[in-house]
């Protein structure tokens, strides 16, 4: 509260500062650097098929290996460049990131519902049930998840719709500890026993009165496990058992200039470049709606 | 241990078991061989038993060390794996040490002098560190200190040993933990310091140094040693990362070239060796965690 009262003294104070200062305290203050980053990559993404310069499968083999813009050789037609077999690393690079959005966004509301389900039923049911689901979550946290991706990408196939899968699988587990624990204190609240002395019955009880409860921790668990998710899929696709050629993704993009890094090094930096930034902008949009929204995850994630 | 039922399950994924488990000698890995073969073979392998006996077999196996056979060379996986093990865990301890020393001193820097530019420094390293994909990373490191400056070698570990060849490695698979470890160091120390035996000691007159590293450091580091299995976690993704890139002969880099190849089994066996040491270094901090800390032992 002390804290509360002399960041609003601090605020008056630079309110009747410059405007420069003002500036500042508001770029502290808000996700803004973040914000406009994630508003870009979602433009790109949703716009993807409108707004590339070029196609981005289309090979122009004589073209490849053209640098960016700022080489002697490079050319504002192709302002990233060209990758090894002539396509435009620019339009793949928009592309990649319609890619990474459907697929992460698919992913991360499935895991979500199933990860938020599981812990809000472990929570408020406990004993059998809860060991059993919790027994799975700690399974699920001791085999690495990039081993098990690579399995089912050899057994069931390689693919879009498996990537989607993985991916929910991974992020579920995130989910349940923390809400299951959430559960296990707001159930002992009063107004769920008056609930549950009223007659509702559990469906109603965990929909109706806890899950409201536990809304705030799961957005911040979204935005915090977001960047991970991303960072998996280019991994995955980076070792070549994510989402196959000839679709654009950045952790291909990222291999396909492994060979040429000595001769055309903007092929791997520049996607690497791009996740970089989206991560990070997740991530510190995550952390400060984790410090708005539920302090006290603080310690945990 | 309920880790290795899946595990199992994947290995039993793809098509029929048989084809993939007989050895090469006995016909094994085409579909040519007599019917009269495949029984006797099936038998001797008790695949026509229930599963759950099935699993029972798979597991005894595989404590005994036989985790099935390569299916491109056709060469049993376990003595390639006894091989490659040692490059993996010399990688990952060299790593381990290097996030250790530089994460934890520069999080109780960047908690000491909150608001200073080493704390800014520390942080915008913690947020980059964690933000960057590691195979990326690996790649940018090899760019910019092989390729353009020719300091050091660009891959693989070579013969012997040598440092050169550790440098690059070493540094990109521990930014990760690097990052994490200061994060968690830098929080964790911040709200040690604020607490009240910190600022009694603080008051009796202990040195600033003494109570940083004698009072709060001790307690802040807890903090740390309780992340360390899911920093590990983030280790083994790491590994497969790094030994990809540099082409390191360890087992990471088998069970990684082995998917693209489609070969299962090299694949499972790896995938089992990592889910074998994720448990027993848990375990290992588990037992640490009490010996450091007398609450956990005696309450």
């Amino acid at each position: 509260m002390e804290q509360a009262t002399g960041q609003i003294a601090i605020d008056l104070e630079t309110s009747r500062g410059s405007r420069l200062e003002g500036a500042v305290t508001f770029l502290r203050r808000w996700p803004v650097f973040s914000g406009v980053i994630l508003l870009v990559f979602v433009f790109m993404a949703l716009f993807a098929p409108v707004i590339v310069p070029h196609d981005p499968g289309l090979s122009v083999l004589v073209e490849r290996n053209i640098p960016p813009f700022w080489y002697e050789e490079g050319t504002w037609r192709y302002p990233l460049g060209k990758d090894p077999i002539g396509r435009d690393v620019l339009s793949r690079l928009i592309m990649g990131a319609r890619t990474s959005l459907m697929v992460v966004a698919v992913s991360i509301v499935a895991g979500t519902i199933l990860g938020t389900g599981l812990g809000l039923i472990a929570g408020y049911y406990g004993g059998f049930i809860d060991e059993i689901i919790m027994r799975l979550v700690d399974i699920w946290y001791g085999i690495p998840f990039v081993m098990v991706a690579l399995i089912v990408a050899i057994t069931v196939g390689a693919g879009l719709h498996t990537m989607m899968g993985l991916l929910a699988a991974a992020s579920f587990a995130g989910f349940v500890r923390q809400i299951r624990a959430e559960v296990l204190s707001i159930k002992e609240r009063d107004y769920v026993a008056l609930a549950r002395v009223a007659g509702a019955s559990p469906w109603r009880i965990l929909t109706l009165h806890i899950l409201p409860g536990v809304l705030n921790t799961v957005v911040v668990i979204v935005t915090l496990s977001t960047g991970g998710l991303i960072l998996a899929e280019a991994f995955l696709s980076f070792l070549g058992a994510g989402i196959p050629p000839p679709t654009p993704t950045w952790g291909a993009m990222v291999a396909d200039g492994r060979e040429y890094l000595r001769t055309a090094w903007w092929i791997t930096v520049v996607p690497g470049i791009a996740i970089l930034l989206i991560v990070l902008s997740l991530n510190f949009l995550g952390d400060w709606l984790r410090d708005r929204l539920d302090p006290r995850l603080r310690q945990v994630l | 241990m309920g880790a290795t039922i899946v595990i199992f399950a994947g290995s039993r994924l793809m098509g029929d078991p048989l084809i993939n488990l007989l050895p090469p000698d006995e016909g094994g890995f085409t579909y040519g061989f007599s019917q009269v073969v495949y029984e006797r073979e099936k038998r001797r392998l008790h695949l026509d038993d229930p599963v759950p006996v099935q699993y029972a077999y798979w597991v005894v196996d595989a404590f005994k060390g036989n985790l099935g056979y390569d299916l491109t060379n056709k060469r049993p996986i376990a003595p390639v794996i006894v091989e490659r093990l040692p490059h993996t865990l010399q990688l990952a301890f060299a790593s381990f040490v290097v996030a250790t020393i530089v994460g934890l001193p520069l999080g109780v820097l960047s908690a000491v002098k909150r608001g200073s530019i080493w704390d800014l420094i520390g942080r915008t390293f913690a947020a980059l560190g964690i933000a960057t994909p590691t195979f990326w990373a690996a790649m940018v490191a090899i760019l910019v200190f092989s390729v353009t400056l020719g300091w050091l070698p660009t891959a693989t570990k070579g013969e012997g040993f040598a440092i050169r060849n550790f440098i690059l490695p070493t540094f990109v698979l521990a930014t990760h933990a690097m990052a994490g470890y200061l994060r968690l160091m830098r929080s964790a120390m911040l709200e040690t310091l604020d607490s009240e035996y910190v600022k009694l000691a603080r008051a009796k007159g202990a040195r600033n140094r003494t109570v940083i590293w004698k009072h709060a450091f001790k307690n802040a580091a807890l903090v740390p040693l309780t992340y360390a299995g899911l920093l590990l976690a983030g280790f083994i993704t790491g590994s497969i990362a790094v030994e990809v890139v540099f082409a390191w002969p360890g087992i990471a880099r088998f069970g990684a070239e082995a998917a693209v190849a489609n070969n299962l089994p090299v694949v499972v066996a790896v995938t089992l060796m990592f889910t074998f040491f994720y448990v027993v270094i848990n375990f290992v901090v588990d037992v640490l965690y009490g010996f450091v800390d007398p609450r956990i032992r005696y309450g």
